[in-house]
């Protein structure tokens, strides 16, 4: 399907021109994900999009399902209380590295460890955008931003890493360069039963690619094409050669029970009376 | 057939949201009102419905409300810290218009203050607790029997008027045991939510309202799709940044309360009929102010009651008539005095209107409020 395919039959009608500054990652993320949804065969009826608060949360309401803009940080208590009443359905969050990695971090491992089957996607553009740039748990050390005019003293966050050690089933990096890619990994991760996040290199040439310098729109979606690597070949590099690089594929995926399913024998254990 | 139990207040609350049909809960264990959680672990899995503690309060009543927009008739409950933490989601279940039954038993605060006294410190806040101006109805017990009773009658105006509903219990009321009479739950009429009438293309989440000022809501997963912000929204739910758009939004939250008061608004009239002063007491607090009353007209004081039951919206204008038939208020409550100031602003000036409080972890005793009575009458004997 083409993209004007794809925005006619999951974007809402009138909701487009999106509110996005021009030359933001969180269109094509966007796309991947509707690319992604349409590849899975997702029913609009039986889908729930669960968004946050920021930039990139904003998207659940221009697409055509059951969507929630929620409040800051609570998208995933959100989508686990559709998720528990209704499995049926299947449940994505949109998010951001501010959104779900701050704010929200403690409903982000929780979740994670009850691998509820719920597909996280993450645009992590370094910073909080919607309110002018200033820095997040995954702005890099020594960046400039609204609140940091002498630069990041903070370490950031390593979120895929983080996800896995919290519980979750299904782990992968995409960036927008990649988007061909980043739409495959979306599609495995709403395969996936179990809670999959699906990290989205964005860039945010307005809020942050300004204050750091990193050039235009294209520049910042180059540099995405220079740093990342398969996460097989990461792996091989030396630290100091993984220094300045970052693995994009699916960094982990296992299997384990499911919560939903879980908590569907305890229904059936409790209703033949036994504890 | 009925029966017959020796139950605790706590456990009234989880037994009557059963018999109004909940199926799903999501808190975090705080004292004093873990055991409505602990019951409802139990009970709801076996009528199919779903119980989870998550990681922190404000996920307790975060996923109560995604529950809730997938259709379930949800719980959440806390004490004072964790309702401190639940009021943003308050507000996003009023804007957003999501309903919801909210318990809190009441500790005494602020902060982690005696987390197993008897405090009734939350009124205010459960009327302005979460940020902006907004509606809020929130029912307040006063035995073992009523915390089943307004259980039931929360879910009947959560999901009648699509609002958040205050379940405000105070400690006393909570762990106290009596005995409660429950009638079949079959019998019980089950409160539903206003379901779309317009096919799915032509449904718009936020208009249809007519008379009663309550749009219909469909559930997610119904086939009818919309979208749920907690921003400001047009009729179909989508963000409208407009002053127009603001201004009606919130004209109509308020009206839908405002313009049913006469459904809402529960009092009721302990020994009234020719009293000459009067006490206005709630939860807990109202049983010794019942006693209190019996031991006055002992006295041969003309003394009566005014229980608000639905302590939001106030009660304004049984408060007023009261006013105008007594010749003194006394309000009793367990904090500095919070709602003593609410009755004053009803009563505007018919009658002198004070307070008797207690902050000490006691529950006022009946002695207490007969004395503040003899010392009114003194006073006014020697005006
Ligand atoms: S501020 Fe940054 S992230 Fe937000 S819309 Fe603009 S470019 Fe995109």
């Amino acid at each position: 399907m083409s993209m004007e395919q794809l925005i006619e039959k999951y974007f809402r009608p009138g909701r487009l021109p999106h509110i996005w500054c021009p030359g933001c990652a969180n269109g094509i993320i966007t796309g991947a994900l509707v690319k992604a949804i349409d590849r899975v065969g997702l029913e609009k009826d039986n889908t729930a999009v669960v968004a946050g608060i920021g930039c990139s949360s904003r998207a659940s309401g221009y697409l055509d399902f059951n969507t929630v803009h929620s409040a800051h940080g609570r998208a995933l208590p959100f989508a686990t209380g559709i998720k528990l009443a209704a499995p049926q359905m299947a449940v994505i969050v949109i998010t951001g590295d501010g959104d779900a990695a701050a704010i929200g971090g403690n409903h982000f491992i929780h979740a994670a460890r009850r691998n509820i089957d719920l597909t996280v996607l993450l645009y992590n553009n370094s910073t909080y955008g919607m309110t002018g740039g200033q820095y997040s748990p995954l702005t890099p050390t020594n960046s400039k931003a609204a609140t940091a005019p002498y630069g990041t003293v903070d370490r950031p966050f390593d979120l895929a890493a983080l996800a896995r050690g919290a519980g979750a089933t299904f782990v992968a990096r995409g960036s927008a360069f990649h988007a061909p890619m980043l739409a495959d990994l979306i599609a495995s991760g709403i395969r996936h039963k179990g809670f999959s996040l699906i990290e989205a290199v964005a860039s945010c040439p307005i809020s942050y690619g300004r204050q750091n310098k990193l050039g235009d729109a294209p520049a910042m979606l180059k540099w995405q094409r220079d740093h990342a690597l398969p996460a097989d070949a990461y792996e091989k590099l030396s630290d100091a050669q993984k220094a300045d690089k970052f693995p994009i594929g699916v960094l982990y995926q296992a299997d384990a029970p499911e919560y939903t399913e879980e908590y569907a024998k305890i229904i059936a254990r409790a209703q033949k009376g036994g504890l | 057939m009925s029966k017959t139990l020796l139950m605790q207040g706590n456990k009234a609350v989880a037994e009557g949201a059963v018999a109004a049909g909940a199926d799903f809960f999501g808190g975090y264990p705080i004292t004093p009102s873990t055991e409505i959680a602990e019951e409802l672990s139990a009970l709801l899995p076996t009528i199919g419905g779903t119980f989870i503690q998550m990681e922190d309060e404000i996920a307790g009543i975060g996923v109560a409300l995604g529950a809730s927009l997938a259709g379930r008739k949800v719980m959440t409950a806390t004490s004072g810290p964790g309702f401190s933490l639940k009021q943003e989601l308050i507000g996003y279940a009023a804007l957003a218009e999501i309903p919801i039954v909210i318990v809190n038993v009441q500790r005494v605060g602020p902060s982690t203050g005696q987390p197993t006294a008897p405090s009734q410190g939350d009124v205010m806040q459960a009327r302005w607790g979460t940020h902006g101006d907004h509606p809020i109805i929130a029912l307040t017990p006063s035995s073992v029997p009523e915390c089943f009773r307004l259980t039931v009658r929360a879910y009947e105006l959560s999901e009648r008027y699509r609002t958040p509903v205050i379940l405000l219990m105070d400690e006393i009321v909570g762990h106290m045991r009596e005995k409660v009479q429950l009638p079949p739950y079959a019998s019980i009429p089950r409160p539903e939510r206003k379901k779309p009438l317009v096919p799915p293309q032509e449904y718009r989440a936020y208009f249809g309202a007519q008379d009663d000022l309550v749009p219909p809501m469909a559930a997610f997963g119904s086939g009818y799709r919309w979208h749920v912000t907690g921003l400001v929204h047009d009729e179909y739910g989508f963000p409208d940044s407009s002053g127009k758009a603001t201004k009606e939004l919130l004209d109509r939250l308020f009206a839908k309360i405002n313009d049913h008061l006469d459904d809402i608004v529960e009092t009721e009239e302990y020994r009234l009929e020719d009293a000459e002063c009067a006490f206005v007491a709630y939860g807990g607090t109202a049983r010794t102010a019942y006693a209190a009353v019996d031991m006055a007209r002992e006295e041969g004081i003309k003394a009566g009651l005014l229980r608000p039951i639905t302590i939001w919206p106030l009660a304004e204008k049984q408060i007023k008539d009261l006013g105008g038939r007594v010749n003194h208020i006394i309000v009793a409550e367990m904090n500095r005095g919070q709602y003593v100031l609410e009755v004053e602003r009803a009563v505007a000036g018919l009658c002198p209107v004070t307070l008797c409080a207690k902050y000490n972890n006691e529950a006022i005793a009946p002695a207490e409020l007969l004395a503040a009575l003899q010392k009114t009458k003194r006073h006014a004997g020697g005006a």
